[in-house]
């Protein structure tokens, strides 16, 4: 395949890729959309295998073989549940192989650079690929190719890292509590001024040694800046370690000088940043004060709460139940931790067939990964369209008879619109407490991750539903029936 | 102690301040029940009953007030009651203490103690033992019935095969609990109801149950109704003339008025005034609920129906509750048990008169010997104030068009500023970079923008699909290492080998579980 046939390829794959992503505008474009993010993909890696230059098929088509039955089997075998693991761990793949591809780029480089040093003007036509396009580069595009494949192995290497870490909190595998080591962001810092230094070291001709331990060192910055960040906010992380994804794929680009790479990391990039901005907006805070960790200074002592929470069973919860008309159900981590959606789905289509209204309302950042609890209510069965967003929902709080919240907490906390000394004041919040009976189900008396108090369980309005969320829905659904 | 109830003497007065069942929960706090033979007789209750809730049944008067440590009651004391309160008695019932100085002064003479029900302070705490209120909605209630029994239509309109009925259209004024209750009455019988009140902040409720509010064009700097303990407060002669013209206006239209309207502490508002009368159809009927205090209407004489010349029946019963005693006596019966359940915070039937609580001292008026009334404004405001909303103001066009200008030059300034600084970092990248980067940032920096604006109108249910396709597409990284696959260094082989197997996962497994979500989500 010529050169020719391989851009048209590349266009056409670049066009199906924004038509991809612009199609998960709504559920049914998107069920055709990803067909055609299949079929660009294709046409690009096709487009490059049988295009100049690509040898060594022995080998690369075990690897695609392999590498694809593994993703076969991944994504048939994955709960719902485990989302946000899987999402982190494909992010540190997509990490890993930029690092490799740059420092690969820079092994390739010293090759033609060591064969034109010897003036051996027959072995630098010979060359073939990606080695032939460094052959012609001239000097001052050299230097442009070093500040890419140190900005790659960088970006890859922080990527990498910081996936593992939100993989191993997201599964449970490390601990969720923010770690840090002594030093904190100082020792990041000190971290990032070597690995430019390094950077400078290379760029000035050293060997390939500086840009391994560059890679180390991104590695460690990856991986400390990750520990220190709850797991409440791996809504951002994970949001962020996307868009770092796919602007390492951009920077490889640019050092393989291959436009489909740029256009396809820019567009993940980008996407990646949005996403991590809706999140941090949803949470009223700041990208930067999310990344550094911990909550901000507050203003004051925080507002004492008063009243007392006051318990109901399950007998008192279906018979508010039974004389609602609407009902809002909130869901929260705690749902899934619980795995509570199904039990939440039979509910809610044993009240939608005795007539009532039944809805969702879901906040920006319910859950451990933008957009978590659709999935999962999707999964269960919940038809999308009584599934709402924040802002759809929260002006009928007010008009609703009963509001049932269930695995979650800073979400609905009215602290953050009463009390400008809470930590999360400004947050936008679901309205819950405006409804005409608020029951939270939820394990103990404890306070949310944040460890705020929250006054909505002291509201007169509020019953607290104690107990394991699957085992009381179930307990409630006898009732129900 | 003994908690005893003796007949009512007034005249009409039918309600009785302990029935059987709260005499059951009176004995649950420690107390004995007593009550005089045939006291419940006129609201449903006989005697037995009572024996059988295990009160004590007392032939005379004389000797429950002997009997009896606390005496309660519905109506203040007669003089000759009040002769019998003796040294450490407590009395419970409406005692009206701003209108009854002399009263007031007898008793604190004879050292009893005074709990006036009329007194509970209006907060939530004492919600439960707020009989003005109980009694209010009784009277509401009422007030719908006894116009319906000499009004000679339907309330509700309907269409029958003998004709057309149009709605009865009801208007009430004052939308306090009374009020509420006729208003929520009226329209379950079907009709059309108008509800007027000075407080524009009881629309909201007003619309609740289902009436319409009359909405008054005024401007004045509306009182905050929590100032007044949520009562009505006397308004400006200028409102009042807007008001009565209004009502003057809605007079021949409406069939049923009803009013309510009343100020603590003063005789009632006159709002409903002959002319209005007069411009009503024959057969209206006027409900006055204010005509204990002289009534809203001119033509109103207390305790009274009376019909007008013009065919207006203007009904002026001060003794709406009474009328349905055994409801009324029912809920004021929970009241003073609940004013019990407080005096009695040990239940073991030991009254502990806490001078401290907001309640009990707001509604003692005379303890110990002492006249406490009136009671010092209690701690907790009944209505939080609300925080005074700023209106926003009114802009005229001229302003609004000057407003809109300035954001639209602001927004330019900023984005001609960006576009700027952009230009300016492009020329400086530009000007060291050759042209085969350029070309390759043109392509990156169009990509940022298409991604950018693709990306806001991704709908938020479906991030999470989002993030797993844009987890397969960017396994597009796998190009990079086809690319050096064919590399002659083995190093370089092996990394891409790698790579290309890990980039293989992303792309196979990012697209299939992205498909597998997607085909999840299903409408109902």
């Amino acid at each position: 395949m010529s050169i020719g046939i391989v851009s048209a390829a590349y266009i056409a794959a670049a066009v199906l890729f924004i038509l991809a992503l612009g199609g998960l505008s709504n559920q049914e474009k998107a069920k055709r959309a990803v067909w055609y993010g299949i079929v660009g993909m294709g046409l690009a890696v096709l487009g490059t295998v049988f295009g100049p230059g690509i040898g060594h098929y022995w080998l690369l088509i075990p690897a695609v073989l392999i590498g694809g039955y593994a993703g076969y089997e991944v994504a048939r075998r994955v709960e719902m549940t485990e989302m946000p693991q899987l999402v982190a761990a494909l992010h540190s793949f997509v990490g890993l192989a930029a690092v490799f591809i740059g420092l690969n780029a820079q092994l390739e480089l010293n090759h033609v650079m060591a064969l034109k040093a010897a003036d051996d003007g027959a072995a630098v036509e010979a060359l073939k690929g990606f080695a032939a396009v460094l052959a012609h580069k001239t000097p001052v595009e050299i230097s442009i190719l070093k500040v890419e494949v140190f900005l790659g192995i960088f970006i890859g290497a922080v990527t990498f890292t910081g996936s593992v870490v939100a993989f191993g909190k997201l599964a449970g595998k490390i601990d969720g509590k923010p770690h840090k080591l002594p030093g904190g962001h100082i020792l990041n810092l000190v971290a990032v001024i070597a690995a430019i230094a390094l950077g400078y070291l290379y760029f000035t001709g050293a060997g390939i040694w500086t840009m391994v331990l560059m890679a180390l060192l991104a590695g460690f910055i990856g991986w400390h800046l990750i520990m220190g960040i709850g797991g409440a906010d791996m809504p951002v992380v994970v949001s962020m370690l996307n868009s770092y994804s796919g602007w390492a794929a951009a920077a490889i680009g640019f050092t393989l000088g291959n436009d489909l790479l740029i256009v396809t990391g820019a567009l993940v990039g980008s996407s990646g940043a949005i996403l991590s901005y809706i999140m941090c907006r949803a949470m009223n805070r700041h990208f930067v004060s999310v990344i550094l960790g911990g909550f901000g200074g507050t203003g004051g002592p925080a507002a004492e709460v008063e009243g007392e929470m006051v318990a109901i069973d399950a007998d008192g919860v279906a018979a508010a139940l039974e004389d609602a008309d609407s009902i809002i159900i909130v869901p929260g981590y705690g749902m899934a931790v619980a795995q509570a959606q199904n039990s939440v789905s039979v509910l809610t289509e044993h009240l939608r067939k005795q007539g009532k209204t039944v809805r969702f309302a879901i906040h920006p950042v319910a859950g451990r990964l933008p957009g978590h609890m659709n999935v999962l209510l999707a999964e269960a069965k919940v038809p999308y369209d009584i599934v709402l967003e924040m802002d759809e929902i929260n002006e009928d709080f007010p008009q609703t008879d009963v509001a049932i919240v269930i695995g979650s907490n800073d979400i609905v906390n009215p602290a953050a619109q009463d009390d400008p000394n809470s930590p999360i004041a400004g947050m936008p919040v679901l309205e819950v407490w405006k409804a005409k009976q608020v029951i939270v189900s939820k394990r103990g008396q404890g306070t949310g991750y944040s460890g705020i108090e929250n006054p909505l369980f002291y509201k007169e309005n509020t019953r607290m539903f104690y107990g394991d969320a699957k085992q009381s829905l179930d307990k409630l659904l006898t009732l129900i029936r | 102690m003994k908690i005893g109830a003796p007949k009512e003497i007034l005249e009409g007065e039918a309600r009785v301040a302990m029935t059987p069942d709260s005499a059951v929960q009176l004995r649950k706090l420690g107390y004995d029940c007593l009550i005089e033979a045939g006291a419940g007789e006129a609201a449903g209750f006989a005697d037995a009953a009572y024996e059988k809730a295990g009160v004590k049944v007392v032939q005379s008067a004389a000797a429950l007030w002997q009997g009896a440590d606390i005496v309660v009651k519905v109506r203040e004391p007669v003089a000759e009651e009040v002769a019998r309160l003796r040294k450490g008695q407590t009395l419970i019932s409406f005692f009206w203490p701003a209108q009854n100085e002399a009263l007031l002064e007898q008793c604190k003479a004879r050292g009893a103690t005074v709990i006036a029900m009329d007194m509970v302070p209006r907060i939530s705490r004492a919600q439960k033992m707020d009989a003005l209120s109980s009694m209010a909605n009784i009277a509401g209630y009422r007030a719908v019935i006894e116009a319906g029994s000499n009004f000679g239509r339907f309330f509700t309109g309907q269409v029958t095969a003998a004709g057309k009925v149009p709605p009865a259209k009801v208007l009430v004024v004052g939308a306090g609990v009374a009020g509420l209750a006729a208003i929520g009455t009226a329209t379950s019988l079907g009709a059309m109801v108008f509800a007027f009140d000075v407080r524009p902040e009881v629309a909201e409720q007003i619309e609740s149950m289902g009436a319409e509010f009359v909405f008054l064009d005024f401007e004045e700097a509306t009182a905050d109704g929590s100032e007044s303990g949520g009562y009505a407060k006397p308004s400006s002669p200028e409102f009042r003339e807007k008001q009565l013209e209004k009502f003057r206006e809605l007079a021949p239209e409406m069939d049923i008025v009803i009013t309510t309207a009343l100020i603590p502490g003063r005789p009632a508002p006159k709002l409903w005034l002959e002319d209005m009368v007069a411009a009503m159809k024959p057969g209206s009927v006027i409900v006055d609920l204010a005509a204990e205090k002289g009534g809203n209407c001119d033509l109103t004489r207390p305790g009274e129906k009376i019909v007008s010349d013009n065919g207006v029946t203007v009904v002026g019963y001060t003794d709406f509750a009474s009328r349905m005693a055994t409801q009324s006596s029912t809920l004021y019966a929970t009241n003073i048990r609940h004013m019990m359940t407080d005096l009695t915070p040990a239940k073991d039937g030991q009254v502990v008169h806490n001078m401290e609580d907001d309640v009990i001292r707001g509604a003692t008026v005379t303890h110990e010997g002492e006249i406490t009334f009136p009671p010092p404004p209690p701690k907790v405001k009944a209505i939080a104030a609300a925080p005074r909303k700023e209106k926003p103001k009114e802009l005229t066009p001229e302003e609004k068009k000057a407003r809109e200008a300035a954001a639209f030059r602001k927004q330019t300034i900023t984005q001609v500023a960006m576009l700027a600084v952009g230009a300016a970092l492009m020329l400086l990248v530009g000007a060291f970079a050759p042209a085969s980067f350029m070309s390759h940032f043109i392509v990156f920096a169009l990509s940022c923008f298409v991604g950018f604006q693709v990306i806001w109108n991704v709908s938020h249910s479906l991030h999470t699909p989002l993030m797993a396709v844009t987890n397969a597409i960017s396994g597009i990284i796998i190009l990079g290492a086809l690319l050096q696959i064919g590399s002659g260094n083995w190093l370089v082989v092996i990394l891409a080998t790698v790579s290309v197997l890990i980039a293989t996962i992303n792309i196979v497994g990012g697209f299939l579980v992205t498909r597998r979500m997607l085909a999840m989500f299903q409408k109902s």
